[in-house]
């Protein structure tokens, strides 16, 4: 071989690898271009559809999902667990996407076969609080089915003109003189018969014999001559706000803080024998037809961005399990911390938690909720 | 004078003598317009058997349905049937329901009564259009505010308790009370009542009021023995309609009672809520209905029976 020919040859190599270099750079960069635009493109002008409590449709919540991936975020409103188990097992499989549900109705979804089993590595647990790294209610048989959004506290809300500290130290103010007529229900068995049941010392206060269960039936309607109404969401308000009632078990500050905001003098406590944790969480329904853009939705929803929007919905405020999402609301809305108490330099809502004073909301164990239900019902028509 | 009698003192050749002669008004042996008046009147035999009919059906049928895990399974039980009479507060909320109806409705055809009279009698023509008009105008907007709007008004820091105040005297709670239920009912139907009672009063022969009048009977004897019997009809189905009405309603007792008395409706509500138990609503829904055409057979009955005495001449 001449070195003219071995020149030649070493340039048509080296063209060989140039080129090849530049195809493989340019099909790499095709590639990371292409995934990337094909995660906006796939989902471009779909809708996502979600089953939540009221408000969680805030453009300020998925107004930022809704740009980024260019889809509509359609929210179907429920009031009450049982309602929502209501509507799912009455539309078909394939109507929603994602499934906004309290804890204690996970299970139910679960034995329902309405959810399906979610990839723990997909979400940030490791931004959570340990507490909520693992959330019992979520997981089923060593599988996860749900991520937790949000959470509060329940005990008794108040108004604090009318009423001290003091006064709604214990439930046991719900029997005192001075609050005859003026006390109000929620009307929803599930966390007024909770926080009753708290009160006579039953731990878990879900998980009671029938003996106690008794004992909680006299116990609420002892109370009737104290009632002054059963409400609604939307009376809740209203009645706290003018007065018609001075206190309510069983909700907490996600009544308060938005009373509080229009000028009302309403606090929400946890009385000494302790108070419920209502979970909002979120999972995939069985037959989505957007299961990716569900997980996504998910993942926005649990970020530290998207856990500081869903605190502060305009509907009702929370407290949020992501500790990033409790940095970014101390630089982002200082204030909001304080008043969910999400600082972690402070006493905060994680405190309680730790004392032993917060107990998981859940459905009836050793009774139906039929049963309970009937002596709700029984009690407002005593 | 009856319409019978008329008839059979009618001049030769006019209608009415064809009928005393024949039995029958012209025209109506006539085939083509009965195939006529059949087809005409099976949109409306149609229209109530698939929005009255089948519905009913239905509705019938699920009380012997049962709740599996919030789905209804159509099983043939009478466990809703015998839960729903074995219970107290089934019978309480029952008389309840009826004692607030019959309550709201009597008020507000007392209340209305007045108000139709001097419409009917008293005033200008063009005043009782624009009255009228009036009385129609509430339904322009939502019941459902209409009755939240008081709460503003009954609550213990409401404007009446507030103006109370201001006057030295106690406060009075009005809301979440059966007052303010049947002040929500009344809100509900109260034109209705008077426009309905304006129609039966209207109707009545004022010929028969001068005569009543000339012979002497003073103005109240005179609306007692001839106006009310003539005018009976419409003064008895604007009370069968508030009836109606207040029985069926939840807005009220729920929004304005505070829901501590428990009405029909609401525990239909309640039933459903929480338990999604829809065959339990659908007993409680049935027992309505029946206990509703009881009462309206037994009103039309009253209202259509015997003719008052001014009435038949």
């Amino acid at each position: 071989m001449t070195s003219s020919g071995n020149r030649s040859s070493g340039n048509s190599r080296r063209s060989v690898l140039k080129w090849g270099a530049q195809l493989a750079g340019g099909a790499a960069t095709g590639l990371v271009l292409g995934r990337r635009f094909a995660a906006a493109q796939d989902y471009k002008g779909k809708v996502l559809n979600m089953l939540s409590w009221p408000g969680h449709g805030d453009p300020a919540m998925v107004g930022p999902f809704e740009e980024k991936y260019g889809v509509k975020v359609k929210v179907k409103e429920y009031v009450g667990g049982d309602q929502l188990l209501a509507i799912v097992n009455s539309t078909p499989p394939g109507t929603y996407d994602v499934i906004l549900a309290d804890a204690e109705v996970v299970e139910e979804l679960v034995a329902a076969n309405q959810i399906v089993q979610l990839n723990p590595n997909d979400y940030a647990f490791d931004q959570y609080w340990p507490q909520f790294q693992r959330f019992e209610p979520h997981w089923h048989d060593g599988k996860l089915y749900a991520v937790m959004l949000r959470f509060g506290y329940l005990g008794i809300a108040y108004n604090s003109k009318l009423l001290s500290p003091k006064d709604v130290e214990s439930y046991k103010v719900l029997w005192d003189s001075k609050v005859k007529g003026k006390v109000g229900w929620f009307d929803w068995y599930l966390p007024s018969m909770g926080v009753l049941s708290l009160y006579l010392a039953n731990r878990p206060p879900y998980d009671i014999s029938n003996a106690a269960f008794d004992k909680l039936k006299s116990t609420l309607l002892s109370l009737k001559s104290q009632t002054g109404g059963y409400f609604q969401m939307a009376d809740l308000f209203s009645s706290l706000s003018n007065e018609q009632v001075w206190l309510v078990p069983g909700i907490g500050d996600w009544v308060a803080l938005l009373l509080e905001d229009q000028g009302h003098p309403i606090k929400a406590v946890v009385p000494n024998e302790g108070g419920l944790q209502w979970t909002e969480s979120l999972s995939i329904a069985r037959g989505a037809p957007n299961p990716e853009l569900a997980r996504e939705y998910i993942r926005f929803a649990t970020s530290p961005d998207g856990q500081v929007r869903t605190a502060t919905l305009k509907s009702y405020a929370a407290a949020i399990p992501n500790k990033e999402g409790w940095k970014l609301m101390a630089e982002r809305m200082p204030q909001w911390a304080d008043r969910l108490r999400l600082r972690t330099d402070q006493r905060n809502v994680m405190d309680e938690y730790k004392e032993g004073k917060i107990f998981i909301r859940k459905l009836p164990k050793q009774q139906s909720i039929e049963e309970w239900n009937e002596a709700w019902t029984k009690f407002k028509s005593a | 004078m009856s319409d019978l009698d008329t008839i059979q003192r009618a001049p030769a050749g006019s209608p009415g003598s064809e009928l005393a002669q024949t039995g029958a008004p012209a025209g109506r042996g006539n085939p083509a317009r009965w195939r006529a008046a059949i087809i005409w009147s099976m949109a409306l035999f149609i229209w109530q058997c698939l929005f009255f009919l089948i519905p009913l059906g239905l509705l019938v049928a699920m009380t012997f349905w049962s709740v599996r895990n919030f789905r209804l399974s159509p099983d043939l039980t009478l466990r809703n049937w015998n839960h729903l009479f074995g219970e107290s507060y089934f019978y309480v909320a029952y008389a309840r329901t009826l004692t607030y109806s019959a309550l709201a409705s009597a008020i507000a055809s007392a209340l209305a009564f007045p108000c139709s009279y001097v419409l009917a009698y008293k005033v200008h023509t063009s005043t009782r259009r624009l009255v009228i008009f009036l009385l129609i105008t509430p339904f322009f907007t939502s019941y459902l505010v209409r009755a939240y709007s008081w709460q503003i008004i009954l609550a213990d820091q409401g404007l009446i308790n507030s103006l109370l105040s201001s006057l030295g005297i106690w406060r009075v709670p009005l809301l979440n009370t059966p007052v303010a239920t049947i002040i929500g009912y009344l809100t509900l139907f109260f034109p209705l009542v008077i426009l309905l009672q304006l129609v039966g009063l209207s109707g009545v022969d004022k010929d028969l009021i001068d005569a009543a009048h000339n012979l002497g009977a003073a103005p109240l004897r005179t609306t007692i023995e001839v106006v009310v019997p003539s005018a009976k009809v419409g003064l008895v189905l604007g009370a069968t309609f508030a009836f109606i009405f207040a029985f069926g309603d939840f807005v009220s007792p729920a929004q304005l009672g505070g829901g501590k008395a428990p009405t029909l409706s609401i525990l239909i509500i309640d039933t459903v809520k929480s338990a999604s138990n829809w065959p339990m609503a659908s007993a409680i829904a049935l027992v309505m209905i029946v206990t509703l055409m009881v009462v309206m057979f037994s009103a039309l009955s009253v209202a259509y029976g015997s003719r008052g005495r001014a009435g038949n001449g």
